[in-house]
């Protein structure tokens, strides 16, 4: 049974500038897998490599053992429509309400009664917080607000795997508690992958069963596994050091 | 756990003892067949659920669940009650459904219109109208004060925006301002020709063309030019400023958006468009001059008669007009900027506006300068 996801020496450049090199990581199934790592080491490029907005330099990307890259991306329509996304800042179309943010994939793509697509509306707002906002634009809420949106229409279609771009940052404690309790009962509930985007340390605690820090020194991956045993058990110090929120760890025995 | 055969949903409420139970049955799948509800329902919660005979299901449950027990949680007699009894539900589902039902619901919105009538609607036509009209001048205002700084060298700007915007409105605007000038002189050449050769005069084209550009058509067409072109991306650009909080940035260290803004880009228009219009003027002339060769009359004389009836009256007025028009461009362009919303979409509106005000501004002055024009008999 090959992995949900697979990475194979993946290399990530703009141009002649290289992000990062020779990635090689798996994610299974039902898997909440974080990735972590300075500021503008390439996390959220790595995940627009993961959903096909951008190609990579070189190596591949699999979903279930099907070579993702290697598709054309006029083709990748049944890769693409088992995933959700949420945008780091959102990106709920503005011209639309927030419960038309998330019909519109229900309606445009899964094609199901009206009835269905309101109750489904209701209950995905209603997760993250935000019953009976259907008719707000975006515009007329704060910017958690939005993102909390993002996650809802990102969820629209059940997808198999969930990419979320920093979904705590710019959330209060509770929503983002709330936010932790949510993620959780969907890989649960729905069996779902989850693929995170994130600087949270409390988070990628509570939820993640395995983390990827990407090391902005060495433009490698630095360390990969589950996120307490790095913490407590890395080799590599500044993987300790950031899990140990910048404080000097005791060198592992 | 999920059964081999798909069965259709159902909901059906039973009485156990004094409990009202809901049983679920069959596949609760988005592209399956949309779920039956039998039974009474008896206007409250479910004391309990039966799930011994549900199959799979994806968010197409919890949402008919939750619309159920939301709606039910709105009745007086269960409105106290703060999460309702979920006994029986499997674990995952109660989570998901305890989640959900944990924040109150946000009022709906006021979506019913108000009572309308004619009054009501000319009243807000009015209302409207004067708030433009206010804002405008309030616009205006401002700009006037802000020049004014500007000459006794209180205004602060970023002389090295103020180089580029005026390269972008001068000479970036010199292919198409090119383009269209050339055609329309060529345009009223080939007119006037067909006119004017039935009375013997073609070689009045030179005249025609000469007197229609300098007054009215090289300003006019420069100033429609540079209103799609330089007033719409002055809008978008401090539109997508002000959904991006550059402004109010701008503002917190002190420097006065409107010196910083809108001050370079009124100034570059005023001293481009004249500059463009004496351009646009000089090709449509030759504009009319290739047509002219086209019907026989040579250049020389072309250009000789031209010159005989575009004296430097005539060449002055459009070029006076100009500078007007810059104005008129950049207040537009800026002002519909500046009042932009916080979305995208309020920055696409934005533009529209700009270029549909700047457009009509160009147009109104060019009515109240010719009527002024001609009551000077000039």
């Amino acid at each position: 049974m090959p992995a949900r996801i697979t990475i194979k020496n993946l290399t990530m450049a703009y141009g002649s500038l290289v992000v990062m090199r020779d990635l090689n990581f798996e994610i299974q199934d039902k898997e909440i897998f974080a990735i972590m790592g300075g500021s503008g080491c390439g996390k959220s490029t790595l995940l627009r490599h993961l959903i096909g907005l951008q190609e990579p330099t070189q190596g591949s990307i699999l979903y279930d053992g099907r070579d993702f890259t290697a598709t054309d991306p006029a083709q990748r329509g049944p890769f693409i429509q088992r995933f959700g996304v949420m945008y780091q800042s959102g990106a709920l179309w503005s011209s639309l309400t927030l419960g038309e943010n998330i019909s519109m994939p229900l309606e445009e793509i899964a094609h199901i009664p009206a009835k269905t697509v309101r109750d489904l509306v209701s209950y995905k707002l209603s997760l993250v917080g935000l019953a009976g906002y259907e008719d707000y634009y975006p515009a007329e809420i704060s910017g958690g607000m939005q993102k909390r949106a993002g996650i809802a229409r990102a969820m629209a279609l059940d997808p198999d795997i969930l990419f979320l771009d920093e979904p705590g940052a710019g959330l209060d404690p509770l929503s983002s508690r709330r936010l932790d309790d949510l993620i959780l009962r969907l890989r649960d509930s729905q069996g779902s992958t989850i693929v995170i985007v994130t600087h949270e340390l409390s988070s990628i605690f509570n939820i993640a069963d395995k983390v990827i820090f990407l090391d902005t020194a060495t433009h490698t991956q630095g360390a990969l596994g589950n996120p307490a045993d790095l913490r407590d058990h890395s080799d590599n110090p500044a993987v300790r050091l950031f899990l140990n929120r910048g404080e000097h760890p005791t060198p592992p025995p | 756990m999920p059964s081999a055969v798909s069965l259709p949903p159902c909901a059906a409420w039973q009485e156990d003892g004094g409990d009202v139970v809901l049983a679920l049955s069959g596949d609760w799948k988005r592209d399956g067949p949309p779920a039956t509800v039998t039974g009474i329902s008896p206007d409250r919660h479910p004391s309990r659920y039966q799930v011994s005979e549900l199959g799979s299901y994806d968010s197409t449950l919890p949402a008919f669940l939750f619309s159920l027990l939301r709606s039910a949680t709105e009745l007086p007699e269960t409105k106290d009650k703060p999460v309702p009894a979920l006994d029986g539900l499997p674990e995952n589902l109660r989570g998901l459904l305890t989640l959900a039902l944990a924040v109150p619901e946000e009022n709906a919105r006021l979506t019913t219109p108000l009572h309308s009538s004619e009054i009501r609607e000319l009243g807000k036509i009015t209302v409207q109208l004067w708030e433009t009209i206010r804002s405008l001048l309030d616009f205006t205002g401002q700009t006037v004060l802000s020049l004014a700084r500007f000459c006794r060298g209180k205004a602060r700007f970023r002389s090295a925006d103020f180089w580029l915007i005026l390269q972008q409105c001068g000479a970036q605007a010199l292919p198409i301002v090119s383009l269209i000038s050339f055609l329309i002189g060529m345009i009223l050449a080939f007119v006037g020709n067909v006119q004017l050769t039935n009375f013997g005069a073609n070689l009045f084209v030179a005249d025609l063309v000469g007197i229609a550009m300098v007054r009215e058509m090289g300003v006019v067409m420069t100033a429609i030019i540079m209103s799609g072109r330089t007033g719409a991306a002055f809008a978008a650009l401090i539109g997508s400023m002000k959904v991006n909080e550059e402004i109010d940035a701008l503002q917190t260290f002190g420097f006065l958006p409107f010196d910083f803004l809108v001050l370079p880009r009124l100034l570059a228009l005023l001293l481009m468009m004249p500059i463009l219009t004496v351009y646009a003027n000089v090709v449509g002339i030759l504009g009319g001059m290739l047509v002219g060769a086209l019907v026989g009359i040579p250049p020389v004389l072309y250009w000789t008669e031209t010159l005989t009836s575009v004296d430097l009256t005539n060449s002055s007025l459009g070029v006076i007009k100009s500078v007007f028009f810059g104005a008129a461009i950049a207040i537009s362009g800026c002002m519909q900027g500046m009042k932009a919303g916080n979305s995208s979409a309020a920055v696409g509106e934005a533009t529209t506006r700009a270029v549909v005000a700047s457009i009509t501004a160009v147009i109104v002055l060019d009515s109240t300068f010719a009527a002024i024009f001609a009551l000077l008999k000039i």
